[in-house]
């Protein structure tokens, strides 16, 4: 409870690629910005579950603001790959015709492509096709290529950018879903999160994501709706065989751009999404029918597919306005507010666009943009066991014996890893896994998560049973068992201690029992 | 970084590594062997049930106990112990590789013995293990063989397909395990098991004796995966109901899970009209091992598809000379004892390699009628050894024969066969007398 108010000139609600943008982008400016989510750690919406793809500028018209700052964002990677240390590949889409008939709808993108200045873009032969990605199937009649399409891992981005934006004076506030508002002093709005805390905010910026229709009712601007679209994907293994090199798409259908097949910066191969508009926006289950609909469709791009590869399934809900464009303006009933909404694809191309352009209107609305000097828009990534090469381990474990300690041994992750996305604030399974990749692999946490438990615990001095997967009521243990008490795990656990039978345990569970 | 030489690196410090390095040991060589844990005994230290050892010791003991057997088994032999320490990988000496089916002996040839003797004095190419602990830093180990012992690990959620939400609480039953037995964490209250798995019918049971309730163990196939023991032991003991010919259709929960629906599958189809749903606050799935070959296949070692494992010749020996599988790795074993049977052999045929001995003739082994795989890959007619196999049929009173060019050189009449339980064939007993097969000769081994 902290009755205290954080007054700022900025508040972004939603700390997700679009709000993480925007928040990094305002603070090049002399600007006291916060940083709303209403999560337990940042990018755990709609920008956690998305393909992942850095999208090439042909798919849209530029009539749609969305094809604006997707053909904007794109060239803008580059730089956010050099400044802020996150691995981003521009691998290349490939869009793959299978039927002759569909040649035309390539060459209609081909036209748009060319029209929205998407530079490098050309028409491939079934040939040149089989030879640029062998993997296709064999059937495949042509494709457009768009070399400047590329890969990122979407939550890796929001972490590093959302660090970048608070070591140049963001202020963050995780678990702060924006309840109620009110009018503050001097022409502020007071945001209220249900545990009391509050923010007055002289402009507020609604980057809620799926939740954006609601947070416009309780901050007074205008009534719109927001839907849900279902996306389910597959992950495959590291490992697997057939691997393509570069995104690949079907010819897109009127509502989708259809399901790829792509690997990932990280190694995997990712399939997916389906489309399926979903009434609740918290239904994030796959299905039967939708997995297998993933899984056919992607063989008919490559017939290699094996089940047996797949490590993972999720879903993820794609934010949706009956336009089916972004709408990012300022609130006519509420002229505070700046709407940031329906941000679905190419919603992670057009984000680092999306900062500049909220920027703008913020600007036009009267909200002065003084550069500041000292903005630092580098930051390195601990170093990560995995990349290190040979020659360099025995330096790095010189100067830092925890990275000796494998957690994870399908991703080589190792304890120095872990014990620095805890001390960046990712203290929830989930949040780990996703900063350090542990637990992400093939066995799927099956091997690590006790170790990744006891590494919390001592870490943040919270019991076992209350971590959690993913914050509020996730709880990865239970501590009403029998006599089961706080498991408490001790800093100062040598390395052996831990892991032997009933050392760790506490007043544990009897075994004679 | 740290460089050592070895005859051997046997990595994994489980039941298979474990005795592959006394074997290895006591032939001779030098041998070190290497653990992530702090401690020998792999998964055997988190089973603390007992059962194991019949076989090995005609004797009941836990899983810890059993380890420890062969814990001070290597701690009496001069076999260094690198603990706590990960293999990052191996890298394989440059030699030819030798092709199945026909080794360096030919065919006509029968066991001979190079020259020179082992450390590479014999020409045998030099791999290259490269690992690394919080202590000495990165290590590199070189060495003309070495054992691949690296166990298996439980297939995950994603590899099943259970569809529904991902809230806290979906375990695999050995991560369960080892939260419960050996950091005492305790992963829930009311738990459904999915596959009648060996240790999702363990942690069925072991999760009563914690007071927790375990309402249904849910099993797709109309018999169980698991040994038929551990039915009766572990879920009649308990009344745990065992739904056989049921799936998992849907789980449910946003933060913690709340329930599963559960379907019928009639004839091998699901039936998910007739779904009724069990609450529950934990999901457990023994849902099957998968050999955890990726040192391995990174190294370059041909795997099969049936196994999941290496492919190997009579000798245990990978194509690769000089790199060994044994355990789980190799293929999923029902029982520790005939991983350390197993292993054993590999341990001797490596310290056979570095001394420099060829094996004879190798035929490939070729699963017949209900046979869902044969291990090892091939089989030396001069040296029968063990082979082990899995049935794809439940059927009682059932021969299981091995025959070579049209010959049948073994059969027995087992009593019950189900393809949760491995049959062996004592290689002894396999009648090679009088054999002389050619280039196109093959051991193919039938049930039924």
């Amino acid at each position: 409870m902290n009755a205290e108010i954080d007054r700022a000139d900025v508040a972004v609600i939603g700390a997700g690629v679009s709000g993480a943008c925007i928040a990094r982008t305002l603070a090049r400016y002399h600007l006291d910005v916060v940083l709303l989510e209403a999560k337990t750690d940042v990018g755990f919406g709609v920008s956690k579950a998305n393909s992942g793809i850095v999208h090439g500028g042909f798919h849209h018209d530029k009539r749609f603001l969305k094809s604006r700052l997707e053909l904007a964002g794109n060239p803008q990677f580059d730089a956010l790959k050099s400044e802020l240390d996150i691995p981003f590949e521009r691998n290349g889409i490939l869009v793959v015709a299978m039927r002759v008939e569909e040649m035309k709808y390539l060459e209609a993108l081909y036209r748009r492509g060319v029209a929205n200045a998407v530079p490098g873009i050309s028409m491939l032969s079934a040939d040149r096709l089989r030879r640029m990605e062998p993997t296709v199937h064999p059937d495949a009649v042509g494709a457009l290529h768009a070399p400047n399409g590329g890969i990122v891992e979407p939550y890796r981005l929001v972490f590093a950018l959302v660090e970048n934006a608070v070591a140049n004076g963001v202020q963050l506030r995780t678990e702060f879903a924006v309840s109620a508002s009110a009018p503050g002093r001097g022409e502020r709005t007071v945001l209220h999160a249900a545990d009391g805390r509050r923010v007055a905010a002289r402009w507020v910026v609604n980057a809620a994501g799926l939740h954006a229709d609601e947070v416009s009712t309780v901050l007074g601007a205008e009534s719109f709706s927001i839907s849900a679209r279902k996306g389910q994907y597959y992950i495959l293994d590291k490992n697997c065989a057939p691997k393509p090199t570069h995104v690949l798409f079907p010819v897109p259908t009127p509502i989708s751009k259809g399901m790829l097949v792509t690997p990932t910066v990280e190694g995997t191969v990712l399939l997916g999404p389906s489309a399926e508009d979903v009434g609740d926006k918290t239904d994030v289950a796959t299905t039967s029918r939708g997995l297998e609909h993933v899984l056919e469709s992607s063989r008919t791009l490559v017939p290699g597919i094996r089940e047996p590869d797949v490590i993972s399934a999720y879903a993820g809900l794609r934010p949706a306005l009956p336009s089916d464009d972004f709408l990012i303006e300022q609130s006519e009933r509420n002229p505070a507010v700046i709407h940031v909404a329906g941000i679905q694809s190419p919603g992670l191309t057009a984000a680092p666009a999306i900062g500049g352009y909220v920027a703008e209107i913020l600007e036009q609305a009267g909200c002065e943009l003084v550069p500041r000097t000292d903005f630092e828009p580098t930051q390195r990534r601990a170093p990560e066991l995995r990349n290190v090469p040979e020659q360099e381990l025995d330096a790095l474990l010189r100067r830092d014996p925890r990275y000796g300690e494998v957690v994870c041994r399908c991703e080589e992750v190792s304890e120095a890893e872990i014990s620095d996305a805890i001390d960046r604030g990712h203290t929830t399974l989930d949040g780990i896994k996703f900063y350090s990749r542990a637990g992400m692999g093939r066995c799927q946490g099956g091997f690590c998560t006790y170790r990744i438990l006891k590494l919390l615990s001592a870490r943040t001095g919270k019991t076992i049973h209350e971590l959690t997967k993913r914050g509020t009521e996730s709880y990865v243990c239970t501590d009403t068992m029998h006599g089961v008490h706080a498991v408490r795990v001790q800093e100062a656990d040598s390395p052996s201690a831990g892991d032997h039978p009933h050392t760790s345990a506490e007043g544990g569970p009897d075994d004679r029992a | 970084m740290i460089e050592r030489s070895y005859d051997a690196v046997v990595v994994g410090g489980g039941a298979a590594g474990t005795a592959a390095a006394v074997a290895l040991a006591d032939a001779g060589s030098s041998v070190a062997i290497v653990d992530r844990e702090p401690l020998l005994g792999g998964i055997l230290m988190q089973c603390i049930h007992n059962g194991f050892g019949l076989t090995e010791f005609r004797e009941e003991l836990t899983g810890p106990e059993y380890a420890e057997i062969y814990a001070e088994m290597v701690g009496a032999r001069e076999i260094e112990q690198y603990l706590d320490t990960t293999v990052l990988r191996i890298e394989p000496g440059a030699a030819p590789e030798v092709p199945m089916g026909s080794p360096a002996g030919g065919f006509s040839g029968s066991a001979g013995t190079l020259e020179g003797g082992p450390d590479g004095s014999g020409g045998l190419p030099e791999h290259r293990v490269v690992a690394i602990n919080p202590r000495e830093g990165a290590l590199s180990f070189r060495c003309a063989v070495v054992i691949l012992a690296t166990g298996s690990r439980e297939r995950a959620r994603g590899a099943v397909r259970i569809p529904g939400t991902r809230p806290a609480g979906v375990y695999t039953a050995g991560l369960a395990q080892r939260l419960l037995n050996m950091d005492g964490f305790v992963p829930g209250e009311r738990a459904v098991v999915i596959g009648s798995g060996d240790i999702g019918l363990i942690m069925a049971r072991r999760m009563s004796w914690i007071g927790a309730s375990v309402p249904a163990v849910i099993e797709i196939q109309e018999y169980p995966s698991g040994l038929t023991r551990n039915i009766s032991q572990c879920l009649h003991d308990f009344d745990i109901p065992l739904y056989l010919s049921h799936i998992v259709v849907q789980i449910h929960g946003r933060d913690r899970v709340t329930g599963v629906d559960v379907a019928p599958v009639d004839g091998g189809i699901p039936r998910p009209e007739r779904a009724f749903h069990i609450s529950c606050d934990t999901v457990l799935l023994s849902v099957g091992l998968i050999p955890e070959t990726e040192l391995a296949a990174n190294a370059g070692v041909e795997l099969d598809r049936q196994t999941g494992g290496a492919r190997v010749d009579s000798r245990l020996m990978t194509r690769i000379p000089g790199i060994f599988s044994a355990g789980n790795v190799l293929h999923v074993h029902d029982l520790v004892d005939y991983v350390t049977e197993e292993a054993r052999r590999a341990g001797e045929g490596a310290a056979a390699y570095l001394g420099g001995e060829r094996p004879g003739p190798q035929l490939p082994t070729v699963a017949g009628t209900n046979v869902r795989y044969v291990s090892p890959s091939s089989f030396d007619i001069n040296r029968p050894t063990r082979l082990y196999l899995r049935p794809l049929i439940v059927d009682n009173k059932v021969p299981v024969t091995v025959t070579i060019d049209g010959r049948q050189v073994y059969r027995k009449v087992e009593r019950h066969v189900q393809p949760s339980e491995m049959i062996q064939i004592d290689g002894k007993r396999i009648d090679v007398s009088g054999l002389d097969p050619g280039p196109d000769s093959t051991v193919e081994v039938s049930v039924g």
